[in-house]
């Protein structure tokens, strides 16, 4: 791609242009070879210029029908507005949908919830499908997050959480939000078993069902209180009562994670998770391109992390990690 | 539950005749002074009752001069923004010797308040004034879209007219609770029954929990409920639906509610008959149809309707024309004046089959019925998208069955060698245009009529009128004098938007049933692999998976071939994105741009296409996000939309869904193809 028509994109970033985001999304999606050379050409100059480390970056998880894509309407609203605390900022959204295992297609249908101004160009949805991959996060989220990032004060990817999908959001944002609704005993236990200690905080959704609203949430902090008492976490995340429904709680969960990532900035922690999580990601990428074979021939786990790592603090961006770091020839790799 | 009154069941006299129905026509369109004429045309030619429509803007709150009431005004009926037009609506036409029925839901409490208005400024006594406000937000939730506030807050007002109107207007119906809707968006008889007698239970609870311990009024109410109901073709089937219609609710009133007086319990309907089933192949056959449909909701006297109206033949082609409204009103006169039918009691009291057929219904609805109490109710059922889950699945298995050839449609998948019809001689003469002007005089006439008012007046009434919104107490009474102090139909709707909010509903697309193409018959399970090959194909060949925006542009809220369309495409394969309805132009193609989808498929059904649709291009141009429209949509306007920029029209003469999305892989492609790759989505901002 040429310089000139980088800079304009890097420019129409920067002032969150509807049309540049969206062929910037576009590219990272594509996967025809020019388009590919184009999205690597832009990540590469993202990751450079450190464009797309100011923004906030929150993802909400949780199981299918607690109402996330409420909640982060709901979000994006109270975000998209201000208040007395924050002046209003703008956001970007990227929203999961599971794909359909017979067809392959998908309803996106979530947009629907999120009612704005038509002319608000300081609100942008990108939804897409699964499609399947692995993990259930598309292939091209991080790279999307990225873009949005440039372009937007706060970016929001919202996933429908099950299984391994948890892990690989969290390395994707800086505050990872689980929702859970009352009653919902299952996904207690699915906590308690697995990702308890991943998320930085909890809202319980539909706060509004009254006692069984409150059970549950107490049920949770009793949970994380006993996981710190173990050690597993250092603090015990927050769990926030909120009703998207009629909007309760949400200028709290605003401000629990304007706190949060204050905090983290405060004490340089911020760059050092993105670092770490970057790291992670390109290991997974890794093994999951070039299989466990790739991962013996690179020397082992711990051989592949230091190499990517190293990329990376080189000013690489992860997928060009990840291709530096392969010890034989990559057929997919692409120059631009 | 009539048996024989003369106790001579079977010797039909003159004397013992049943006295007709009331006949209406769906009529209003253009401006208040036009819709007048039509009025006064139609009660000169025998019709019996009047039957306003009104268009969207009117129906969903909005004046003329709103950014979302551009191309919708005076097109689907008539623009009331102020008691000016109200005026001139009904001019010269006595409304305490008229019966009126009003098809307006969200807006009900305000449209009344300008009839009551009307009728105190003319000197006219209240009680005398007789009609309908249809009122039933439950369907418009469901259904037909012209919701405006949240559910509660909605029945809060619904439920605001009925306590209104039973004491000030003891000869109103303040409800009409539609089955119709339901009906054309899919519902089974059973699931029909149902959520109709569900939608009028919310309502006796609404007013029940605001007075619990006055049974007297409880009991008026009822009698005061009426039902608004459809008839398909299936005629035996249908009349048996109100036949079981009749029982249900006279069980449910005497049982649930404690209604002692069995005059109260009656069960009175009126009716529109099916639109769905009019075909817009070979359309003549629609008068027939639309015949045999009357039959089951005039046959027998038990389960008689007490008002009828009936679709034009040519519905299905775009808004029919006096003549076509006529042709209609002719075939209820004889069934009525020439037939023997009104000399004769009840013909199916005893029958067997139809017993049997009946009992079979009501046990189906009163099991749906428990069912959704069960959930919580009609209120929770509606925010958790059960009831719009259900419809929507309904609808898919009857698109299915047609497209399979299990249901036949005469003319559209049997018997389609046709003859040119004589009818169609020139399509762009079979149908009433709105002149595009009406648009511009009635914002000419808004800036006059506020220009002329008290603006103190104005505002104090605004603010009486959002207190009582803010404290709970009966909006009518405020909404009166907002009407008399000149306030405006989009000044009412803003002050209640602002105090009670604004509710974007569920698509009912989220349980995500099988739709139309998938599951039917082997041969055309075999097509969609192939479709779905082919969509696979074309993914790869624009190097991601194929996406498309399904949009419903305006006002119009019938949503029904948007879900079925969007449902369709999903199981071929696409990524969809729908955001349901009511949105501009502008946000539609926002929308697309930040998504990225390879074409926009726009929805319009209420005539507004050539003022959405070239509004939607014009966005769009630059990005090489290819247009397609569906919709009621004539020949004529077709070719002006091709020539703006349109890439395909699709009109309900193309009902197999498999062969649109096939059309629109082609679009795409051919899309792709014109644009080269490097320059996708580098234009359109």
């Amino acid at each position: 791609m040429p310089d000139a028509d980088l800079e304009a994109r890097l420019r129409g970033l920067a002032r969150g242009e509807r049309g540049v985001v969206a062929a910037c999304l576009n590219d990272v999606e594509d996967e025809r070879p020019a388009a590919r050379a184009r999205d690597r050409a832009l990540q590469r100059a993202l990751v450079a210029s450190g464009a797309s480390e100011r923004a906030h970056r929150v993802g909400v998880t949780g199981p299918p029908g607690v109402g996330k894509s409420s909640l982060v309407a709901a979000l994006a609203r109270a975000l998209r507005s201000g208040d007395a605390r924050a002046s209003p900022r703008t956001v970007g959204v990227v929203a999961v949908d599971p794909s359909s295992v017979l067809s392959g297609g998908a309803l996106l249908g979530d947009r629907v919830r999120i009612a704005v101004g038509p002319e608000d160009a300081g609100l942008f949805i990108r939804s897409l499908a699964t499609r399947g991959a692995l993990g259930g996060l598309a292939r091209a989220v991080p790279d999307l997050v990225l873009v949005l990032a440039a372009a937007f004060d706060v970016v929001i990817v919202e996933t429908v959480g099950v299984g391994q999908s948890e892990t690989d959001v969290r390395d994707l944002v800086d505050t990872l939000v689980f929702v859970v609704q009352p009653g919902a005993g299952d996904t207690l236990q699915h906590l308690k078993a697995g990702i308890m200690e991943v998320p930085d905080m909890f809202v319980v959704n539909k706060s509004d069902a009254g006692a069984v609203a409150a059970e549950t949430r107490a049920e949770l902090v009793a949970a994380l209180e006993s996981l710190r008492r173990a050690g597993v976490v250092r603090e015990a995340p927050i769990v926030l009562p909120t009703s998207s429904r009629h909007g309760a709680g949400v200028l709290d969960l605003v401000a629990a994670l304007d706190a949060h990532r204050d905090a983290a900035r405060a004490t340089g922690e911020l760059g050092r998770t993105r670092a770490t999580r970057s790291v992670a990601r390109g290991v997974r990428d890794f093994s999951r391109r070039y299989g466990e074979l790739g991962v013996e021939r690179a020397g082992g786990g711990d051989a592949v992390r230091a190499a990517i790592a190293g990329a990376l603090a080189r000013g690489d961006d992860v997928a060009s990690a990840v291709e530096q770091s392969c010890p034989f020839g990559d057929e997919r790799l692409v120059r631009s | 539950m009539t048996g024989s009154e003369t106790g001579v069941p079977y010797s039909p006299s003159m004397a013992s005749r049943s006295r007709p129905w009331l006949m209406r026509t769906y009529a209003g369109h253009s401006t208040p002074e036009a819709s007048n004429a039509l009025f006064r045309q139609n009660l000169a030619k025998g019709q019996t009752g009047l039957s306003v429509a009104f268009d969207l803007p009117t129906q969903t709150g909005y004046d003329p001069d709103h950014p979302l009431a551009a191309g919708e005004v005076g097109k689907v009926g008539v623009p009331v923004a102020h008691l000016g037009d109200m005026r001139a609506l009904f001019a010269e036409i006595p409304l305490d010797k008229m019966n009126t029925s009003m098809t307006i839901n969200a807006t009900a409490p305000w449209l009344l308040a300008l009839y009551v208005a009307l009728a105190e400024e003319r000197g006219t006594d209240s009680s005398a004034l007789a009609g309908t406000t249809q009122n039933d937000l439950v369907k418009e939730f469901l259904s037909r879209g012209t919701f405006i506030f949240p559910p509660a807050a909605s029945l809060h007002l619904a439920a605001d007219v009925v306590t209104y109107a039973v004491d000030a207007l003891p000869a109103w119906n303040p409800t009409n609770v539609c089955s119709y809707h339901l009906q054309e968006a899919g519902a089974t008889p059973a699931e029909e029954l149902a959520f109709a007698l569900l939608t009028a239970c919310s309502v006796l609870d609404a007013v029940k929990a605001r007075a619990p311990e006055d049974a007297e009024k409880l009991a008026r109410v009822v009698g005061r409920i009426s039902f608004f109901v459809n008839a398909g073709i299936r005629f035996v089937e249908e009349m048996c639906k109100l036949r079981a219609f009749t029982r249900l609710w006279d069980r449910l009133t005497r049982e649930r509610y404690g209604i002692a007086d069995p005059k109260a319990r009656l069960f009175r309907y009126g009716v529109q008959v099916n639109s769905l089933g009019l075909t817009a192949a070979q359309p003549e056959n629609n008068v027939v149809r639309i015949v045999l449909e009357m039959l089951a909701v005039v046959l027998s006297k038990g389960a008689r309707a007490r008002a009828v109206q009936l679709p034009a033949w040519n519905e299905a082609l775009g808004l029919p024309r006096p003549i076509d409204q006529q042709w209609s009103l002719r075939a209820q006169q004889i069934m009525a004046f020439e037939t023997d039918l009104l000399e004769y009691d009840d013909l199916f009291d005893g029958s067997p089959v139809v017993e049997a057929k009946v009992a079979f219904l009501e046990a189906e609805a009163m099991r749906e019925i428990e069912h959704v109490l069960g959930l919580g109710g009609v209120l929770r059922a509606i925010e958790s998208g059960y009831m719009k889950e259900r419809l929507v699945a309904s609808n898919a298995a009857r698109v299915r069955r047609i497209e399979a050839g299990e249901q036949i449609v005469v003319g559209v998948n049997r018997f389609t060698e046709t003859e040119p019809s004589p009818l169609l001689h020139g399509d762009l003469l079979t149908i009433l245009r709105v002149d595009p002007a009406v648009e511009a005089q009635a914002n000419a006439r808004l800036r006059a009529w506020k220009g002329a008012r008290d603006a103190s007046k104005v505002r104090d009434a605004l603010l009486a009128l959002k207190r009582a919104a803010m404290d709970g107490t009966n909006v009518m009474p405020p909404s009166i004098a907002a009407a008399k102090a000149g306030v405006t139909t989009g000044e009412w709707g803003t002050a209640l938007r602002e105090v009670l909010g604004e509710y974007r509903a569920p698509t009912g697309l989220g349980g995500g049933p099988p739709a139309a193409a998938v599951g039917a018959s082997a041969a055309a399970r075999e097509g969609i692999d192939e479709l779905r090959a082919d969509v696979r194909a074309l993914g790869k060949e624009l190097g991601r998976p194929v996406k498309l925006l399904v949009g419903k542009p305006g006002l119009d809220g019938h949503s029904n071939g948007a879900e079925q369309i969007a449902l369709a495409a999903r199981d071929a394969g696409f990524e969809v994105v729908y955001e349901g309805i009511r949105l501009t132009p502008s946000r539609i193609a926002a929308s697309a741009l930040e998504e990225g989808v390879h074409l926009v498929g726009l929805s319009v059904l209420s005539g507004s296409h050539l003022e959405l649709v070239p509004e939607v291009v014009r966005a769009l141009s630059g990005s090489g996000i290819p247009v397609v429209v569906g919709g009621i949509i004539p020949k004529e306007d077709e070719a002006r939309l091709l020539a703006l920029g349109v890439a395909r029209v699709f009109t309900p003469r193309d009902y197999e869904m498999a062969r649109i999305l096939r059309e629109l892989v082609r679009v795409i492609r051919d899309a792709a193809r014109d644009a080269p790759p490097s320059s996708e989505g580098h234009a359109g901002r």
